[in-house]
């Protein structure tokens, strides 16, 4: 087992930087190649893409429209124009196909200070960590719809830290960082993944879409794990690597689980290459519906 | 380590999952009450604040609008902003402040045509026809037109001028001889785009655009007024009065609109003429 300084040791030894941190760069990227898209028109003038995570438009064309905002909306009693349904249509598509929380990991902005935040708290061994259930995300995305349908008003919005950090970076922060920083200072120093990983109710949202869609993260060669670890440490979502690593062999090898972000850091820091990112029912699957088959068929 | 224990050995008891479970329903709920009493103070629409054109009624509003900013991205005259935290103004939504910048009113309503949820309502198409606030003369102290001085500053710059903003000439009292051609706002006309108040010459506006419901009075339901009704049916809607007679002496009569008494010139007959003289003349013939 790797001690806690080592994380990720292992793996850069049999796989080389790049083959250890190949999915961090990629989403990084994305997160940050999609704010230069949104970015590119207030500052130079190239409209690529108009408008914010809420709702935009690429090249005057496509509709881009958050479906959870939209369902808010529609909770409002307010009937909106086509042009954001279809938007709404589109993204969940997207997410559908690509992965839930791959909003959270490849694009929202937060997710890059909660990262940060839990990358210091390893390399400084904080282990404050307050009692939050990982539900609590539920309960709270539950109460944002209500209070749009209470108060006829998008309620979150007031307060909703993902989309006023974006909003901030796109149009002007105003005291906008006071919101992100207070962010980075409570999974810091008081929770460990705080944030992300218990109270964000637009993640909560999208690991619904996770819980089908298309494009997961599977321990397809699990035989090989060595108890290691570092995937564990490394998760933002540790409880939904184990059902698919340690599961047993009638049990699918792929991370169901919609909290699973789609981020690959498990795929990076697996010194084993245990796991790959692959289709909801590829793998091992096929040896359950095998299984099941000959059950049916006996 | 066994692969296979470890899954169940780290099982939650039923206990710690209710304690759990109540646990984030607790810190939900709490959340859920500071949340509404913020919602209200957060969603409250300062004075200076003016919507973007078709903008539903706030309420709708807040509940329609996603925060995009599209319609900011659309504005050809950087008019609108989105609310920063910190601001005033409900965070996020679209709105200007006609003293820095102006609606230009623009022919084709690019922020309306933007908005993807219809919170700009779609339906309107003649710029004229919005309603963004209205412009009232808040000051009457300060506007130099209000002094007896020419402006009129406000009513040549109105995108409807003198339809809008027209002027209404009054007796000067404190000169005694000269004219006040006084701003008049009228709703009928007025979209409230804040050209306006933008060029108002004093060092702040003495006119300003308002939110209708500030700017507004409302008309109890019941309330009619007697020149309208009669109008609009055509006659008076109850038995006409008999006309007041003041009982005057004969060759006496009096006018109601104006002239006051009238004392008839037949009436006037007199054994005397006109010119005392003669009276005279004629007493001396007598004698
Ligand atoms: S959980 Fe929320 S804040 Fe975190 S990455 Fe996902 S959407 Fe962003
Ligand atoms: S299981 Fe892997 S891909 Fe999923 S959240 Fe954890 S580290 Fe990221
Ligand atoms: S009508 Fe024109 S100037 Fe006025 S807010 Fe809309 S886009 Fe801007
Ligand atoms: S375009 Fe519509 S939804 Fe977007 S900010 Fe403007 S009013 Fe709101």
């Amino acid at each position: 087992m790797a001690n806690k300084a080592a994380i990720g040791q292992d793996a850069l030894i049999e796989k080389g930087w790049w083959k250890s941190h190949q999915w961090l760069v990629w989403r990084r990227l994305s997160q940050l190649s999609v704010l230069a898209l949104f970015l590119l028109g207030p500052w130079f003038g190239v409209w690529v893409i108009k408008g914010n995570i809420a709702s935009s438009l690429i090249l005057d064309t496509v509709p881009l429209t958050d479906p959870y905002l939209l369902i808010q909306v529609l909770l409002t009693r307010h009937l909106p124009e086509t042009t954001a349904v279809l938007g709404a249509v589109i993204v969940l598509g997207f997410y559908l196909l690509v992965g839930g929380r791959v909003y959270c990991s490849w694009v929202c902005p937060v997710n890059m200070a909660t990262d940060f935040a839990a990358w210091l708290r390893r390399r400084f061994g904080i282990t404050s960590a307050a009692r939050l259930s990982r539900n609590t995300r539920f309960w709270l995305l539950g109460l944002t719809l209500a209070m749009a349908l209470v108060t006829g008003t998008l309620a979150w919005e007031l307060i909703n830290p993902v989309t006023a950090v974006y909003r901030g970076l796109v149009f002007g922060m105003g005291l906008g960082w006071t919101v992100l920083l207070a962010i980075f200072l409570f999974d810091f120093v008081i929770a460990n993944r705080g944030w992300c990983g218990h109270l964000c109710p637009v993640g909560a949202f999208y690991s619904l879409i996770g819980r089908v869609s298309a494009v997961r993260v599977s321990a397809i060669r699990r035989e090989q794990c060595n108890d290691c670890m570092d995937c564990f440490i490394v998760c933002p979502e540790p409880q939904v690597i184990r059902p698919a690593l340690k599961g047993s062999d009638e049990t699918s090898p792929v991370i169901r689980d919609g909290a699973c972000t789609n981020c690959g850091r498990c795929v990076d820091i697996c010194s084993k290459d245990v796991f790959q990112f692959g289709l909801r029912n590829s793998g091992k699957m096929n040896s359950q519906v095998a299984n099941h088959q000959r059950e049916v068929l006996s | 380590m066994s692969v296979k224990q470890s899954g169940s050995s780290r099982g939650v008891t039923r206990r710690q999952f209710l304690a759990g479970t109540v646990g984030a329903a607790c810190a939900a709920g709490l959340a859920g009450l500071g949340l509404v009493s913020y919602t209200r103070q957060a969603s409250a629409l300062p004075a200076y604040a003016i919507r973007p054109p078709g903008a539903l009624a706030e309420s709708d509003f807040l509940g329609a609008c996603v925060r995009c900013g599209l319609c900011v991205r659309d504005c050809p005259y950087d008019t609108l902003r989105l609310a920063k935290p910190g601001e005033d103004v409900a965070l996020g939504t679209p709105y200007f402040i006609a003293r820095e910048i102006p609606c230009e009113m623009c022919e084709d309503i690019p922020c309306v045509v933007a908005c993807p949820t219809g919170a700009l309502d779609h339906s309107l198409t003649d710029i004229d026809k919005s309603r963004m606030g209205l412009a009232v003369v808040v000051d009457q102290e300060t506007c130099i037109a209000f002094r007896g001085l020419r402006c009129e500053v406000c009513f040549n710059v109105c995108p409807a001028r003198g339809k809008a903003i027209t002027l209404e000439m009054q007796h000067n009292a404190r000169s005694g001889k000269h004219a006040r051609f006084i701003p008049i706002v009228h709703s009928t006309d007025c979209t409230g785009c804040g050209k306006c108040e933008r060029a108002c010459i004093l060092e702040e506006a003495a006119i300003k655009i308002f939110p209708l419901h500030l700017a507004k009075g409302i008309q109890g339901e019941h309330y009619r007024l007697g020149w309208q009704e009669k109008d609009k049916a055509g006659q008076s809607l109850v038995t006409p009065d008999v006309e007041h007679k003041y009982n005057l002496p004969e060759g006496m009569g009096y006018d109601y609109e104006g002239q006051g008494l009238i004392i008839e010139e037949q009436a006037a007959e007199t054994p005397y003429p006109d010119d005392p003289l003669e009276t005279l003349n004629r007493g001396k013939d007598r004698i």
